[in-house]
């Protein structure tokens, strides 16, 4: 195969129009959901989950692939996938050392699981390629509809537990001490995030949600610590990638993760370069301050 | 006199077959300062623990503004010990004091004009309004101590409790923070219990302290408490304690109770 021919195969824009018109429904969907991961993901980042969401997608793609095999909802097994995983992640690891060895014994388990269901299954095997690596072009209209309402469901849920899921994710002991009631918090808070994993699942695939559950806000905290600027980032960061993802990859016959994943990471380093260069000149700025008001306070 | 802000009754705690402390009796008005001090393990922190409602008393009765204590309380500011937050996190110094309005309500981070109001006099009474809006974890232990202080006074608290808020601090960061403390509790009237293995910061403002050693308990007056024979008697061994240039040092006790020496050494870590 030429280079020339690896380049029309990885972007091809004949007949653009036509495959717009096809696939508009795949990209609000898609749009939906780099909302979901872009304002979660700001509390997988401070929450250090990022390692949990590996883990809980490996089970989903395990409970996606027993669907797929009984003939069942491939979104409802995915889900029910990701909320077990997330439930016992949640539930027996309070602390980060011991939720990582639970996240390293589950996660093999789950993907050992799929690989059996899909051994096992005998239909088209676009089907199986999907779940690990992302297929929302051929997602369809009953599956899209699941997908939208589980995601405004997540949403909406953070939207109204927004405060004081901040105030207990940086600041645990102290919520503590003024009654918020943390852990509730925090089961609720794994439950969403076994809902947004089990949706994204659908359009990056298992193996790449961190992309989109992760690097748009981890992308944004290089940039801002604003509580207001950093989701609104991550947001726009996440619906870039997909949205981007999708339409690159529209004329291509591959799979769109990976234009996802590019643009993802294009955006991270961008931010931490931006970031750093911000860093030099704020932080001796900031010292200028402090040290102007530490003179100011008596000795 | 007003009824008091905090009540323990004949309280007992013990793990196990350890006693922590037992026969518990102690009141703090509002306005008043009490510094709870020992050495390590003789339940300082369980103190604050019990009064937080996370560990139930063995025996005995905890009341907050005249109610049985609950898990975690709005009306109690809690300054906890320093310890640096993740490189990140997305909070700046402003929102983890506004956590201390408005943390507990539902829905997005917003603030009415009065409460940012309060934010900003909070800020501003600790000396923090320069870094208000830097990335909280960019700041030194002793700047993020002052904006906990801030946090923790500015929803008014009937109690603030503080947990070796001094910790890891140098001295000079030691002495303002412990007095911005002293500061707020006079300014809004507010009962401090603040636990400590080094009482000499805070010897200043300290109205009674609470001494916590081998299972036993004093409570009084610096003056009354921190003597050669009372703590004797409750360490079960000659112990002396000595006035140097405003300081207290505690020599002789057994292991850990020589902690009142300790913190030139801890200085050199920080």
């Amino acid at each position: 195969m030429s280079g020339s021919d690896v380049w029309s195969q990885i972007f091809d824009f004949s007949d653009y129009g036509a495959l717009l018109v096809l696939v508009h429904n795949s990209i609000l969907a898609g749009a939906l959901l780099g909302v979901v991961g872009g304002l979660i993901g700001v509390f997988v980042m401070t929450r250090d989950l990022a390692f949990a969401v590996h883990g809980i997608s490996e089970l989903s793609f395990a409970g996606a692939a027993a669907a797929l095999l009984l003939g069942a909802n491939v979104v409802a097994g995915s889900a029910a996938g990701s909320l077990l995983a997330a439930l016992i992640i949640g539930i027996l690891g309070a602390r980060a050392r011991e939720r990582n060895s639970i996240i390293a014994v589950l996660m093999p388990f789950g993907l050992g699981l799929g690989i059996l269901f899909l051994a096992l299954y005998r239909g088209r095997s676009a089907n199986k390629f999907g779940l690990l690596t992302g297929q929302i072009v051929s997602v369809d209209d009953p599956q899209l509809l699941t997908l939208v309402i589980v995601s405004i469901v997540v949403v909406a849920a953070l939207l109204v537990i927004w405060r004081p899921l901040t105030f207990a994710s940086v600041d645990a002991e102290v919520a503590t001490a003024r009654g918020l009631p943390v852990r509730t918090l925090s089961i609720v808070f794994m439950v969403l995030l076994g809902l947004a994993v089990a949706v994204s699942i659908q359009v990056v695939g298992a193996l790449l949600v961190l992309s989109l559950l992760v690097t748009p806000a981890a992308a944004a905290m290089r940039v801002t610590a604003s509580p207001l600027v950093t989701p609104l980032l991550s947001v726009a960061f996440a619906v870039t990638s997909v949205v981007g993802g999708i339409l690159l990859a529209l004329g291509g016959g591959l799979p769109i993760s990976p234009y996802v994943t590019t643009i993802s990471f294009a955006i991270y380093l961008i931010c931490r370069v931006v970031g750093a260069r911000r860093d030099v000149s704020g932080r001796s700025d900031r010292r200028g301050r402090a040290e102007a008001a530490s003179l100011g306070f008596r000795p | 006199m007003a009824a008091p802000v905090l009540e323990l009754t004949d309280a007992r705690l013990r793990y196990g077959d350890r006693e922590l402390w037992s026969g518990l009796d102690l009141q703090v008005r509002a306005g008043e300062f009490l510094a709870v001090i020992g050495p390590n393990g003789t339940g300082k922190t369980s103190l604050l623990r019990a009064i937080l409602g996370q560990v139930t008393l063995t025996s005995g009765r905890i009341e907050l503004l005249g109610q049985p204590v609950g898990r975690g309380n709005d009306r109690i500011g809690y300054v906890p010990q320093q310890k640096p937050l993740d490189q990140g996190t997305p909070i700046r110094a402003r929102d983890l004091v506004a956590f201390g309005v408005n943390g507990r309500r539902w829905g997005l981070p917003h603030l009415s004009p009065a409460e940012r109001r309060r934010v900003d006099e909070a800020l501003d009474a600790v000396g923090a309004t320069a870094y208000a809006k830097a990335p909280v974890a960019s700041l030194s232990g002793g700047e993020q101590q002052r904006v906990r202080i801030a946090q923790s006074v500015v929803g008014n608290p009937a109690l603030l409790l503080c947990d070796e808020p001094l910790l890891s601090l140098d001295l000079a960061h030691q002495r303002a923070v412990s007095e911005l403390i002293d500061e707020q509790r006079r300014r809004i009237d507010t009962a401090v219990v603040f636990v400590t293995h080094d009482v000499n910061p805070i010897l200043g403002m300290v109205d009674r302290v609470l001494y916590l050693a081998g299972g036993q308990f004093r409570v009084g007056t610096p003056d009354e408490v921190l003597r050669s024979e009372v703590l004797s008697e409750m360490y079960g061994t000659t112990v002396d304690v000595f006035h140097s240039r405003g300081r207290i040092i505690v020599v002789g006790g057994p292991e850990g109770s020589e902690a009142h020496a300790h913190h030139i050494d801890e200085e050199k870590h920080a």
